[in-house]
């Protein structure tokens, strides 16, 4: 659940135009509008909500961010039903039932040690919440909490006291406060919607699908070795795609493995057979890939390339 | 006035771009987006730490901090565009609080800038504005898709039906049915060991006897989402459907309201008003197509692609309720249905043409829309809304299996 970067902790970039650099610099590359609210919420220690459907690159800012800042990455992947044992701690039953035998055996009988022995920090089982509130040499960590819409109501109510306090309560010790807080990415596809009181701890951002420039340099920066023409051909071809009537339009994740896959198969310019084979890289509905027959893809590939002659 | 320019005159700089911040606020709020005061301090903050040097920096940096909805963006930026465009800002905050007409815009605006525009100079039209005469058209049990952009007001509901309504929903049942969801509780009878529970409780008598105590699984309400035909057709029930929603949406937790007749409305906010009469009045100001015509198939389509993978998320039932007199019964109208029938986990439809004693499923919109549904019910009635109040709780009936209409025509 944790990695580290073996890079030493870097400082908090001082202008948005720093931010810009940071994250060129580890091939992720951000509009100003991303930088600003990054910026902004490492300035002021505030959480970021990022927003956006999937596969436009969200998770992706965090890893970014750990690595380049030299910072401990923890992620915390959230599902339904994720409770406090699995989120923040759990006590180690096994260890702890063993030391009241012992105490037994050892005829221990002051009742009153023993219970401040067994919750005691020995027998604590630190998740990603906690493990997030703890010191680390390297500076603050980066807390990942990714996909919180896949979570229920009584989780965000739960993750509020953390955000807003970085604080957390465990009933039989008391409450932990980190010294210094944690950056916190929090990532939602916006399957359902967060509630207020959560989103409004945190700096909001809707990271969209990027414009036809942007991605075309994330292909050239992700894909080594991809032709200049394949290249501008797939994200032209995908952009034309969002355009179209789809239950779910591809996102740069999509994108990025068509481009890989349609390199390692040797193309160097779209075709429609081709791109009819590999069509199941991008659209992921049935009744998507259906929609697209071959004289549709026949007649969007000739669109691209009219579109790419008239922009030479 | 001259006080005014003296306040501006001696203030500080900053202080002068706190004061512009705050009324940047106040016309955000006006524009429909909850901005709070904390939120005025952290835009203060943001903008003192990011050093604002360009205009773009400027609007990112607000935009951060009071945008918390992706649907709020563009009324941000209609909101931003008005209130600082260059040198005439100033003017209009005071044009607000004078009685003359605004400056007109100069050049075509882009939709969301009507509502801001209204939003930033309500003061002043508020004081002008005329009654409207509202023209009523029955057009009960006739389809057209011409559409009636027409405000239904609710003060019409006659003093009987609003009786009947309310006690309609005094004698509500609210429905039990339960699902299981992947979290414990404590539990008499749980099939888990509460290993926490049982450590702590055996402490007392310092670890010496151990009593178990167990989890069990816990249950919750499932979501419910509304889908409420308010076409002409259906105008004499649909006011009294409403009612009957709001008094679910007031009880449980998660109800998803949403109306169509040509175009789909989520009225699941409005709904949330607590007096049944505010939260109705703020249904019919948010809904154009009132009384109007009826596309299902279309706007089954806008739900399923905008709404149904938010709203559907976890195990919803969802109640439709439209008497399926489609004029374009086509293969999408077939399609959508079908998406819908597989992304919920019950689909009922509701249909008060069932009044009828002699209804026969044989118009092709409802022939079509059947095969898709898991449950055929009427609802015309005090009776009928009491045996939806049974079928949420989970019996089903023999009257509700949408393939014996099938079969009684056929």
């Amino acid at each position: 659940m944790t990695d580290r970067t073996t890079d030493t902790a870097q400082p908090l970039p001082t202008s948005i135009d720093a931010t810009l650099q940071l994250l060129t610099g580890a091939d992720y590359v951000a509009d100003r509008p991303l930088a600003t609210v990054l910026f902004l919420a490492l300035k002021m220690g505030r959480p970021i909500f990022l927003e956006g459907e999937a596969g436009v690159g969200k998770t992706e800012i965090a890893k970014v961010l750990a690595a380049t800042l030299g910072r401990r990455l923890i992620r915390l992947q959230c599902y339904e039903g994720l409770d406090v044992s699995a989120a923040v701690y759990e006590w180690n039953y096994g260890a702890q039932m063993i030391a009241i035998r012992l105490a037994e055996a050892e005829g221990v009988a002051d009742r009153e040690s023993l219970a401040s022995d067994i919750f005691s920090e020995r027998f604590l089982i630190r998740r990603p919440l906690l493990q997030a509130l703890e010191p680390d040499v390297a500076g603050p960590p980066v807390l990942l909490i990714d996909e919180l819409d896949r979570t229920d109501e009584a989780f965000e109510a739960f993750l509020l006291e953390v955000l807003s306090d970085y604080q957390v309560t465990v009933p039989e010790m008391g409450t932990i406060k980190a010294e210094h807080p944690p950056i916190v990415v929090i990532t939602s596809n916006r399957t359902r919607e967060v509630h207020d009181a959560l989103k409004r701890r945190c700096l909001y951002h809707w990271v969209g699908y990027p414009s036809a420039e942007r991605e075309l340099t994330i292909v050239q920066a992700k894909v080594p070795g991809i032709g200049k023409k394949l290249s501008r051909e797939i994200v032209g071809f995908v952009q034309a795609l969002r355009k179209e009537d789809l239950f779910k339009a591809p996102g740069v994740a999509e994108t990025l493995d068509w481009a890989t896959a349609l390199s390692e198969l040797d193309a160097v310019a779209l075709d429609p057979a081709t791109v009819s084979d590999t069509l199941g890289v991008l659209l992921k509905y049935q009744d998507d890939i259906a929609r697209l027959d071959g004289t549709k893809v026949k007649a969007l590939i000739d669109e691209v390339r009219a579109a790419l002659r008239a922009a030479e | 006035m001259s006080t005014e320019g003296a306040i501006v005159a001696d203030a500080e700089p900053a202080g002068r771009l706190a004061e512009n911040i705050v009324y940047f606020a106040r016309a955000l709020r006006a524009a429909g987006i909850p901005v709070g005061p904390g939120a005025v301090l952290d835009a203060l903050a943001a903008l003192e730490a990011a050093g604002v040097g360009t205009r773009e920096d400027f609007y990112w940096t607000l935009h951060a901090v009071f945008v918390k909805r992706h649907e709020h963006s563009v009324l941000f930026d209609q909101a931003f565009r008005l209130f600082f465009r260059k040198r005439a800002y100033l003017e209009r905050l005071m044009a607000m609080m004078m009685p003359q007409a605004p400056a007109r815009p100069d050049r075509a605006e882009p939709p969301a800038s009507q509502r801001v525009q209204e939003a930033l100079f309500q003061g002043l039209e508020s004081k002008r504005e005329d009654e409207k005469r509202e023209v009523e058209i029955d057009a009960r049990l006739t389809i057209s898709t011409r559409e009636v952009l027409q405000r239904k007001d609710f003060a019409q509901m006659s003093a009987a039906e609003i009786a009947a309504a309310k006690d309609a929903i005094s004698r509500l049942v609210l429905p039990l049915d339960e699902l299981k969801t992947r979290r414990l509780k404590p539990h008499r009878h749980g099939h888990v060991i509460d290993l926490r529970r049982t450590l702590r409780s055996s402490l007392k008598a310092g670890g010496a006897v151990i009593d178990l105590h167990y989890l069990g699984p816990k249950t919750k309400l499932p979501p419910i989402v509304a889908l409420l035909d308010i076409s002409g057709s259906m105008s004499q029930y649909s006011r009294l459907f409403l009612h009957f929603l709001h008094a679910v949406t007031d009880a449980r937790k998660r109800v998803h309201t949403f109306l169509f007749g040509t175009r789909l409305t989520n009225v699941t906010r409005a709904l949330k008003e607590r007096d049944p009469d505010e939260a109705l009045a703020a249904c019919s100001a948010s809904v154009m197509d009132w009384s109007g015509g009826t596309r299902i198939g279309s706007s089954l389509a806008a739900f399923n692609r905008l709404w149904a993978r938010r709203v559907l998320s976890s195990d919803a039932t969802v109640l439709l309720i439209t008497d399926g007199l489609e004029r374009d019964a086509d293969a999408t109208l077939a399609f959508e249905m079908d998406r819908l029938h597989r992304s919920c986990r019950r689909l009922i439809w509701l249909n008060p043409l069932l009044r009828f004693d002699g209804f026969e499923a044989k118009a092709r919109g409802i022939r079509t829309m059947l095969p898709h549904v898991d449950e055929f019910r009427p609802i015309h009635n005090l009776d009928s809304i009491a045996s939806l109040c049974r079928a949420l709780s989970g019996e089903g009936g023999a009257v509700a299996d949408p393939k014996a209409w099938l079969r009684r025509v056929a």
